[in-house]
């Protein structure tokens, strides 16, 4: 009779600067399924991982920015073909994670891979829709660019743990921001497959970041912290929402503010995820012989 | 400078690129609806290498009843399942189709060179990356047509008819197919005659894609085949890319139906080179200009307009640079010029070429071997052309520079326009100001400064005047297959 | 600077000749007097195009040098080595070690050519002296407050004198990259032309650091001041700063020497240091040497390449093409 096989089980670690290093605390907290059941010890980040994924973030900046617009495109398609190669595993996580029946995860999983495909074809293109020439009342030439943000902390939504996620993420990154993620602090086996994936997907290290642990504790570091240039508080819990804003109040953050309950992760994002956190540079020049 | 005492020369070994990657068949038959197909009415030729003139595949010279059926199945497509297939599916086969082109580069790099004659670096570094590319960016645009600036639900037209020439043809491929397929239509490409053979391999990587039949056609063939298109009523749209005199005939057949048109024709663009140009890299841009790709390129740099201040200066610094050239074998890695795609082209250069000649104009070429077989032209230099000279005028569409003198920016620019062309021109001073003046005044839908023979799936190209009209590439690009 | 040369001056482009010379009347001793004037001068150099200059490199970049070809340009590379070591804990052991590999790089094959020069600090000067004598690899040796170059004059040419006292045959100086950046070209100009002085018989090579000079247009700038003021050598980096030695840089000194031979008729070598240390890298700068400044380049007399670890990589590229077979990192010395 052959022998039951032992299966060697996953150790969830962060995911910064392109590494997968433990928690500076070396803390952790349980994470279930939707029935209780245990999954993990999810790393428990602290207030210096925080630092340090902003630190990886900053650095990433002119590594993702000096990417060709076309350039980006083509990663982030591979990270797509990487997620679709997966998604066997990723509608499992998804099934654990929100309890989904199989049709639903598989459904999820299909719409965050189209989704992600959908914002890899917007990076070459952003600056055809959002920049433009201004005829301006002179000899000048001039014309508007949109420019990433720049360090973005993310709050992920808390319902939809693969959709609603990559629904926040690629718009940043296509945008050519760099990325601090918070992941859904129950839910959070989805976003660190999306990090493993990240990981193998020719993405420079540390241009996403992803941290597990308290929200309630995390988010406002990020917020307060002056080297992040905007906060996505898609996910941040409505209790704190109001003083996460206040305290990005300190170098001017951009802020998007939590989603409405209910949100339909599955609609038509348009553009306005996309074009949230970009600045706009306008530049003047003579024309003259 | 040369003595006994000056070392000799790096001599360049030959670096050939293996062929075996070519995987070329015996014979080739039309690509209609998802299928290889035997013709109905049309007849078997031969594709040649132009470097070597030897036979490389037969290929099928498709018939007016081969077009019909490409049409119909194109139609058929069109009205079933690619015309109702949402945008965001779509695009998944342009990604596809990219990524395959990607995979396949070399062998498609090499194919091309083959048939069409140009050096395998540029196949390598230029045509195959960029037609990739093409696909790359239209597929992003397939499910964003709303964000485009077309309005918020633009349609696709339905079938297009695509006629492209023999000078990029994997890459003029891309550029009909990807922004056509994006926008939701489906395709009938007819190659050039002479270069059938990346487009057949492209065909395979349709499949490979698994792209729905009939989405895109290819019937190879001749001048007949590419008429029997453009007149089929079964197409709604025209788009070609070829001789002005050609586009001429097309738009008179055009004329009075219901069919959309493009046209994208020839050019006879001046570079322009100031005294304060940044002048090794002006150099640089004017051999760029018109000797990439042999000249055979609609908006090559062909009038070197050259501020009379610097004109002597330039002119040596050009013929230095042009004695660097290699040509020869354009499966060497090393080779710059390679040959000309057929005897019939040769025939025209070197018709112009004598014209130019016998204008008065001083001709001159760096000293080159010319190999023995194949169609080949020397990198050739006229000064003393002036504006009323044949060289001037004619797009003689091969590796021949006119150069001509100018003293100030209103002449530049008064004699750059002076042609019925207006497909690009190249601007050349470090002052910025004055880039931006030039380009405002010179009428050329393309204007390059400080750089030459630039391309990208985001930047739209297209002519003015009799260089043609409509864009390929860029949002802009999508209008052509838009019902808007 | 116009001398009886002019009588020599090869008439392979009068053109571009008659340009500069309008434009300029150059002669080192009156541009001394008149800083304006050589600013003026440097200024009216033609500009460089930052992305026209990097493609024309990455196009030389492509050529696929191979067989016979490959052979050559490896063992022209290897006689063109400055076989270099300037660090703080070199000592007499190191340096002989150093000369012994240089004059010999391969025990088992006497048919690959010695390198041109060793480089060394001042002070190690003599015993590179002994360990080469009866070879023909030079000794070079660094001077002017090297890699900085921040000292007052006077202490630089005391580097410089003991450098030659010592027995240099060749000398590389650095210049005051702060003064060029202030836009002091005429004293950049007078420490070149003192230290060529100081040289004697010495060749001079000047180091222009073009990793701080930052812009092509500097390269070619300071690369024009460095001739004017007398170097046998323009060299890119002295291969403590970073970055130091580019294609696209050295491009741009290649075409300064090629125009400064054809104004004046004297022919100025080109160095490239640091950074190169594969023998792909080497034999790219051997491709633009040969497509831009000419064949009369192509020897150790007029290109050099400063380098340490780059002598190894081509004696295996050698054994490869010689043998057929990958060598390993063992069956080649260290230093």
């Amino acid at each position: 009779m052959p022998e039951p096989r032992v299966e060697v089980k996953k150790t969830y670690k962060l995911f910064i600067g392109g590494a997968f290093p433990r928690s500076e605390s070396a803390r952790s907290y349980v994470v279930d399924a939707h029935d209780g059941r245990f999954l993990a010890n999810a790393a428990w980040a602290s207030r210096k991982d925080v630092r340090d994924a902003v630190v990886a973030a900053r650095a990433a900046v002119p590594k993702w920015g000096a990417a060709t617009a076309y350039n980006r495109g083509q990663v982030l398609y591979r990270v797509a073909e990487m997620l679709e190669d997966r998604a066997a595993q990723f509608a499992a996580a998804v099934r654990d994670a929100e309890g989904a029946t199989a049709r639903a995860a598989n459904a999820q999983v299909a719409a965050a891979v189209d989704r992600w495909v959908w914002y890899a074809g917007w990076a070459d293109k952003l600056a055809q829709v959002a920049g433009s020439a201004n005829a301006v009342a002179g000899p000048y030439f001039n014309f508007s660019v949109p420019e990433p943000t720049g360090v973005i902390g993310a709050v992920a939504p808390t319902d939809s743990s693969l959709l609603g996620l990559v629904s926040v993420l690629a718009p940043l990154l296509a945008a050519s921001n760099c990325v601090v993620v918070l992941a859904d602090e129950h839910r959070p086996i989805p976003a660190m497959t999306l990090a493993e994936v990240l990981a193998t997907s020719d993405v420079p290290a540390g241009t996403v970041n992803v941290l597990t642990g308290p929200v309630g504790e995390l988010a406002p570091v990020l917020a307060s912290h002056r080297d992040v240039d905007g906060m996505d508080l898609a996910g941040a819990p409505a209790s704190i929402a109001g003083e996460l804003e206040a305290a990005g109040a300190t170098n001017i953050k951009r802020i998007a503010r939590p989603v409405a309950p209910g949100t339909d992760w599955s609609a038509d994002p348009g553009t306005s995820r996309l074009l949230r956190f970009v600045e706009t540079k306008t530049v003047w020049h003579p024309i003259g012989i | 400078m040369a003595n006994e005492n000056t070392p000799a020369p790096l001599e360049y070994a030959p670096a050939p690129e293996s062929r075996a990657v070519a995987r070329l068949q015996a014979s080739y038959g039309l690509f209609i609806g998802g299928q290889w197909r035997e013709t109905i009415d049309g007849a078997a030729f031969k594709s040649v290498s132009p470097s070597s003139e030897e036979v490389l595949a037969e290929v099928t010279a498709a018939g007016p009843r081969d077009v019909d059926a490409a049409v119909v199945a194109a139609r058929s497509a069109y009205d079933g399942h690619w015309g109702s297939m949402p945008g965001r599916q779509r695009a998944k086969y342009l990604f596809r189709i990219a990524r395959m082109i990607q995979e396949r580069s070399r062998e498609l790099a090499v194919v091309e060179t083959l048939d069409n004659g140009k050096p395998i670096r540029e196949s390598r570094d230029v045509d195959v990356p960029l037609a990739a590319a093409h696909f790359f960016y239209y597929a992003g645009w397939a499910d964003k047509l709303e964000h485009a600036g077309f309005g918020p639900a633009p349609r696709p037209l339905g079938v297009a008819g695509q006629v492209i020439p023999w000078n990029f043809p994997l890459l003029m491929a891309a550029w009909k197919l990807a922004p056509a397929l994006a926008a939701g239509n489906t395709c009938v490409l007819k190659p050039a005659e002479t270069t059938p053979l990346s487009a057949l391999v492209l065909a395979d990587i349709l499949q490979q894609a698994e792209l729905p039949e009939g989405v895109v056609n290819i019937v190879t063939g001749d001048g007949t085949a590419g008429a029997a298109l453009v007149a089929h009523d079964g197409v709604d749209k025209v788009a070609f890319t070829g001789s002005t005199e050609v586009g001429r005939r097309i738009a008179e057949v055009v004329a009075g139906t219901h069919k959309h048109l493009t046209l994208e024709l020839g050019g006879k663009a001046a570079n322009i080179v100031f005294a304060d140009a940044p002048l090794d890299q002006a150099v640089e841009g004017i051999v760029n200009g018109i000797f990439f790709n042999q000249g055979h390129v609609c908006c090559a740099g062909s009038r070197l307009l050259v501020e009379e201040s610097v004109a002597d200066t330039v002119v040596e610094m050009l013929k230095r640079r042009l004695a660097t050239l290699r040509l020869g074998d354009p499966m060497d890695k090393n080779t710059d010029i390679g040959a000309i795609n057929s005897a019939e082209q040769l025939a025209r250069i070197v018709a112009l070429a004598d014209a130019g000649v016998d204008e008065g104009a001083s001709r001159w070429s760096p000293p080159c071997a010319i190999p023995e077989r194949g169609w080949w032209f020397p990198p050739t230099v006229f000064t003393e052309v002036s504006p009323a000279h044949r060289i001037a005028r004619e797009e003689i569409f091969g590796p021949v520079l006119s150069v001509l003198t100018f003293r100030t920016p209103d002449e530049a620019v008064e004699k750059a326009n002076n042609t019925t062309y207006g497909l690009s021109a190249g601007v050349w001073t470090e002052k910025g100001s004055r880039i931006l003046a030039m380009a405002d005044r010179l009428r050329a839908g393309v204007v390059w400064a400080n750089t030459f023979n630039r391309f990208d799936p985001a930047s739209p190209f297209g002519g003015f005047k009799e260089s043609g009209f409509g864009r390929e590439g860029g949002r802009h690009g999508l209008g052509a297959y838009l019902d808007a | 600077m116009h001398t009886d040369a002019d009588q020599a001056r090869p008439t392979a482009i009068p053109a571009i000749a008659q340009r500069y010379v309008d434009a300029a009347g150059l002669d080192a001793a009156t541009l001394s007097g008149s800083e304006d004037r050589l600013a003026r001068f440097l200024s009216g150099l033609p500009g460089v195009d930052q992305v026209g200059c990097e493609a024309r490199a990455a196009m030389l970049a492509t050529r696929s040098i191979k067989s016979s070809t490959k052979l050559r340009a490896i063992d022209l590379a290897i006689s063109m080595i400055d076989l270099t070591t300037l660090e703080g804990a070199d000592t007499e052991g190191k340096v002989r070690t150093l000369c012994a590999k240089a004059r010999r790089p391969e025990p088992q094959d006497h048919t690959v050519p010695a390198v041109a020069a060793v480089c060394v600090y001042p002070d190690l000067v003599a015993t590179a002296r002994a360990a080469l004598e009866g070879s023909s690899v030079a000794v070079a040796s660094v001077a002017t407050a090297f890699p900085s170059g921040r000292a007052s004059r006077r202490v630089k040419l005391a580097d410089v004198a003991d450098a030659v006292a010592a027995g240099a045959q060749e000398v590389d100086m650095v210049i005051d990259r702060g003064a060029f950046l202030e836009g002091r070209v005429g004293a950049v100009l007078e420490d070149v032309v003192a230290v060529k002085e100081a040289c004697g018989a010495a060749h001079l090579k000047v180091i222009l650091e073009t990793g701080e000079l930052a812009t092509y247009d500097n390269v070619r700038r300071a690369s024009w001041l460095a001739m004017l003021g007398g170097a046998d050598f323009i060299k890119t980096s002295t291969g403590k700063v970073s970055p130091a030695s580019t294609l696209p840089v050295a491009l741009v000194m290649l075409e300064a020497v090629r125009d400064f031979e054809s104004v004046t008729g004297r022919a100025v070598g080109v160095k490239v240091a640091g950074g190169i240390r594969t023998a792909k890298d080497a034999i790219r700068y051997l491709v633009a040497v040969n497509e831009t400044a000419g064949a009369g380049w192509l020897a150790a007399d007029r290109f050099r390449i400063g380098a340490s670890s780059l002598l190894n990589d081509l004696l295996l590229q050698r054994r490869k093409q010689l043998t057929g077979a990958y060598a390993g990192h063992d069956d080649v010395s260290v230093e």
